[in-house]
């Protein structure tokens, strides 16, 4: 029973923790949304669309947010065969994958009236699709073997590659010519967005966070409770085995 | 309002925008609510079934062995 013993430990920290997430979840959408659509100036170049980019850029930091934090439990997994680990890494995929699809979707309806067209590809916009690919390979890798360890540690794998899209993302509107704008507020000098548009940034940032591990939270719960499903049934099955052995 | 609907004329941009954050984040919470709900379920019914089953066929073999029965007949015993 000590491969439970740190999963206990989560479920009571979980179980303290949710609630304020929850919390934080519910207050900075609210305040978030006020800002983004009432609270903030149109752009005096893009007029209303601006407040796309109030859902747009903070999923796509999520995006890599999520993926960074999945390698590195993938690490943790590998080299000290934490069974968490392994789980948080399943369990935050299908929200990464959400992020990423919201800021590609955003991405296109802002494209559209701005720059006269849906989808171009060039360097950004390929290597954010890329990581979207890169989260449904990695969900369907995991489910793809009868044996959830094997799976888990081919995803680990994928996970590890993948790791090098993120500086890709980052860098790539310096080091290719491209349609999408430079980097305005994680840059060296300090962000060169007005203060009136950073606020509605920074909380809905903080809303999608929130929201984030909130969300996790509750799937790693799940995930817990699975992998004691499948050992129960398990054991369950030996059970049956031994007891025809016996009879025959 | 009218005017705030309208989004200076990008209302068929701004509004999908949002509408789709709303629909992915809030369909994978529900998702995952009812997964979890699933999963607890199950794992509640499945402990309240196996100490019964162990129960019973220790039972079963104790009569087993005192009676050298068939397990047929310690299974009814």
């Amino acid at each position: 029973m000590h491969r439970f013993a740190n999963p206990a430990r989560f479920l009571r920290l979980s179980a303290v923790l949710l609630p304020w997430c929850a919390g934080a979840t519910v207050i900075l959408t609210i305040l978030g949304l006020w800002f983004s659509l009432f609270s903030s100036p149109p752009d005096y170049q893009q007029g209303e669309t601006v407040r796309i980019m109030y859902i747009h850029v903070p999923a796509a930091w999520m995006s890599l947010f999520v993926y960074t934090n999945m390698a590195i439990a993938a690490a943790c997994g590998l080299v000290w065969k934490h069974p968490l680990a392994d789980l948080f890494a399943k369990a935050a995929a299908p929200i990464g994958a959400g992020f990423t699809f919201v800021c590609l979707v955003t991405g296109s309806l802002w494209g559209a009236p701005m720059w006269g067209t849906w989808w171009v590809w060039d360097a950004r916009l390929t290597s954010v699709l890329i990581l979207f690919f890169l989260y449904l390979g990695y969900m369907a890798l995991v489910n793809a073997f009868d044996d959830p360890q094997r799976g888990t540690k081919a995803g680990n794998v994928l996970l590890l590659v993948g790791i090098v899209n993120v500086p890709i993302i980052k860098f790539s509107v310096d080091w290719w010519n491209t349609l999408h704008q430079p980097a305005s507020v994680v840059r060296m000098g300090g962000p060169s967005i007005d203060p009136s548009m950073l606020t509605p940034l920074l909380v809905m940032a903080g809303a999608f966070t929130a929201y984030f591990l909130s969300v996790v939270l509750l799937r790693v719960r799940t995930e817990i409770a699975q992998r004691k499903i499948q050992t129960l049934r398990l054991s369950v099955a030996g059970d049956g085995t031994v007891h025809d052995g016996m009879r025959g | 309002m009218n005017e705030f609907l309208h989004m200076g004329g990008y209302a068929a941009y701004v509004w999908p925008a949002y509408g789709i954050a709303a629909i992915v984040l809030l369909g994978l919470l529900v998702a995952t609510w009812k997964g979890l709900r699933d999963a607890e379920a199950t794992l509640k019914a499945l402990e309240s079934a196996r100490p019964a089953r162990r129960r019973t066929r220790n039972a079963g073999r104790k009569t087993a062995e005192q009676s050298a029965g068939t397990p047929a007949e310690a299974s009814e015993g």
